[in-house]
């Protein structure tokens, strides 16, 4: 979905903030500063526009759906255009399931490639190994859709999915969650996939700010004696713990609005199960397949109001996100 | 296990951990990269840029589907890019220290990381209903909508690079503020500038979730931007889903195409991105 460039860019800071010309004194009233002003000024204007008419959008779509079902839309898992009912209960819960399986799997790698990068790696490899995580990042959605279904659904439905039902299928109330078929397609799948996709971007944000330690912290604990891995889980982390919660938050909107990598494994079943090899839905499958397909108004305008939700659920995360990085990046300010 | 003795088995096990959690993250690139080539490079044949879309069972090409993308990412970054140019342009030079500058910073960040679909959902609402059907306007907008604040971001972060002794120099020759912005700081930043429109392409060039309801798709050859558009991944999209084989065998052709077309291009921001900043 994203480019190589996306990870890059979500994770820059801004340079500390110098006044600008304009502060500088050189303030001038010619026609030419004016329109200048305005014409740049105006397109500034246009990015809080579009978010703005986002939401705006969605709200306006949504109404009549929302008014008709009202809070009942988030708790009723009926999706039935037959009778006209519909609830975002599944879709939902697909969701949210897929992304925490996401966050489960790609925080530790993502820690671990932060860690290897800023720690490990010897000078020659370190950049190499940035390149290649960060394609990773740069290879579209679709091609990830593609590939899970052709290529890793039949081997995780031919070895790793009996084997976790041999070894965990038995366990009290963790068996649940690998009951049923393997058929290689499903939430599992789409949750690891999607583990995948945001590992790019979750290592690059705490590759950064490991790299903000000081020195000197850094350093009095190896002279102290500290292993590596002790330097890296009792100082690096603490220090940088806004960051990193930051950087895998801003993976979390990530996974929560992915398309078309989960549209291809999921399945497309609006149901809920507690088994994981279930297919399932998300806000974002749901969108992508029935959209074109909607006919009558209410349907239209409850996938609307899909949308509506997810869009607020992204826009939280990553608000909680922003914060917390540019808190981060308060503090590093603070110290120089 | 005596204390010393612990703590270095705990150092190894979490450094071996992080080794494989790498080699974990570089393998499925090379998986990934391995399966196009494998399914993809045999499909690639002249006809492929030769021959539109074909009908199950007939011979083709995606020809319609390339051109069409082709000028959907055009037409996207000539409306995206300029208005990311000067909305970055106003961050960097008037807004870095007020309240609507960081506002504009703060939403920017946020519309960065919105998920695609959504961007889809909101054309389709402001374009395709009002006009009433597909078209490769409502496409192309929701393409620049994707690109605009990738170009905002990039621009702002490289016309800041410029030392602001380089602005004073000029302004105390006499030139008024906007020539100083267009004739000195462009200038300088020009090639980071390109980074950024060079991310924004390579960014929209594999996008599909937007163009599902806005470009919809095209059969045919088509260059009329007010209908239904062709475009490279919807037919991915479309063909990988569908049960025939030589659908398919398109589908990874266009898989490949479009993948090697975005490394190409992303490798090449990185270059030019590294040779601005030494």
């Amino acid at each position: 979905m994203s480019s190589l460039g996306a990870a890059k860019q979500e994770r820059e800071s801004e340079s500390p903030d110098a006044p600008g010309l304009s502060s500088v004194g050189v303030r001038s009233r010619s026609l030419g500063d004016r329109f200048f002003r305005g014409l740049t000024g105006f397109f500034a204007a246009l990015v809080l526009l579009s978010v703005f008419g986002i939401l705006v959008t969605l709200l306006a779509g949504s109404w009549p759906a929302l008014k008709l079902f009202g809070l009942k839309f988030l708790a009723s898992k009926e999706w039935n255009p037959v009778t006209g009912q519909f609830g975002a209960l599944a879709p939902l819960y697909g969701t949210v399931i897929t992304s925490l399986i996401a966050l489960l799997v790609g925080v530790p790698v993502s820690f671990g490639i932060a860690l290897v990068i800023t720690e490990l790696a010897p000078r020659w490899l370190k950049r190499p190994i940035g390149v290649a995580i960060e394609l990773l990042a740069a290879i579209p959605s679709i091609i990830y859709g593609m590939w899970g279904l052709f290529v890793f659904a039949p081997v995780f439905a031919a070895h790793l999915q009996p084997w976790l039902t041999n070894h965990l299928g038995s366990w009290p109330i963790l068996g649940l969650l690998f009951e049923g078929p393997p058929m290689g397609i499903g939430m599992l799948t789409a949750g690891l996939i999607l583990a995948i996709m945001i590992i790019p971007f979750m290592a690059a944000v705490m590759r950064d700010v490991f790299e903000t330690v000081p020195a000197t912290l850094r350093e009095s604990a190896y002279a102290l004696g500290c292993t590596t891995w002790e330097v890296v889980w009792r100082v690096v982390l603490p220090y940088t713990r806004v960051g990193v919660i930051g950087g895998i938050m801003l993976g979390l909107g990530r996974a929560l609005g992915e398309t078309m990598a989960v549209t291809f494994v999921i399945g497309n079943a609006h149901d809920v199960h507690l088994s994981l090899f279930m297919a399932g839905n998300t806000i974002s499958s749901t969108l992508a397949n029935e959209f074109t397909e909607a006919v009558t108004p209410l349907y239209t305008s409850s996938l609307l109001a899909l949308g509506l939700v997810l869009f607020v659920l992204t826009l939280i995360v990553l608000i909680a996100a922003r914060l917390m990085l540019m808190k981060m990046r308060a503090r590093e300010g603070e110290r120089t | 296990m005596n204390l010393y003795a612990r703590r270095r088995v705990v150092n190894w096990v979490g450094l071996t951990l992080s080794i494989l959690a790498t080699l974990f993250g570089l393998f499925w690139l090379f998986w990934l990269l391995w399966t196009l080539f494998g399914n993809g490079l045999q499909w690639i044949r002249p006809r492929l840029f030769l021959e539109s879309t074909p009908p199950p069972g007939a011979n083709g090409g995606l020809a319609n589907a390339i051109a069409g993308s082709v000028i959907l990412t055009i037409v996207g970054l000539g409306m995206g890019a300029p208005a990311g140019i000067l909305a970055g342009t106003y961050l960097a030079e008037f807004g870095r220290t007020s309240r609507f500058g960081w506002i504009v910073r703060f939403v920017n960040d946020i519309l960065l990381s919105a998920p695609s679909i959504i961007i889809g959902v909101f054309v389709y609402g402001l374009i395709v209903l009002r006009v009433g059907h597909f078209s490769g306007w409502a496409g192309a907008v929701a393409l620049a909508l994707i690109v605009l604040p990738v170009v905002v971001r990039t621009t702002e972060n490289m016309m800041r690079l410029v030392p602001d002794s380089l602005r004073e120099a000029a302004a105390a020759l006499g030139a008024p503020s906007w020539k100083v912005t267009i004739v000195i700081v462009y200038r300088s930043a020009l090639p980071g500038i390109m980074t950024g429109v060079l991310l924004g392409m390579a960014r929209i060039s594999g996008e599909t979730a937007p163009l599902l309801f806005t470009a919809l798709n095209n059969q045919f050859w088509s260059t009329d931007m007010s209908r239904p558009f062709p475009n490279l991944p919807a037919v991915i999209f479309q063909f990988a889903m569908s049960p025939y084989e030589d659908w398919q065998h398109l589908a990874w052709a266009g898989a490949l195409l479009i993948t090697v077309t975005i490394l190409v291009i992303s490798i090449a921001a990185r270059m030019l991105l590294r040779r601005t900043r030494s």
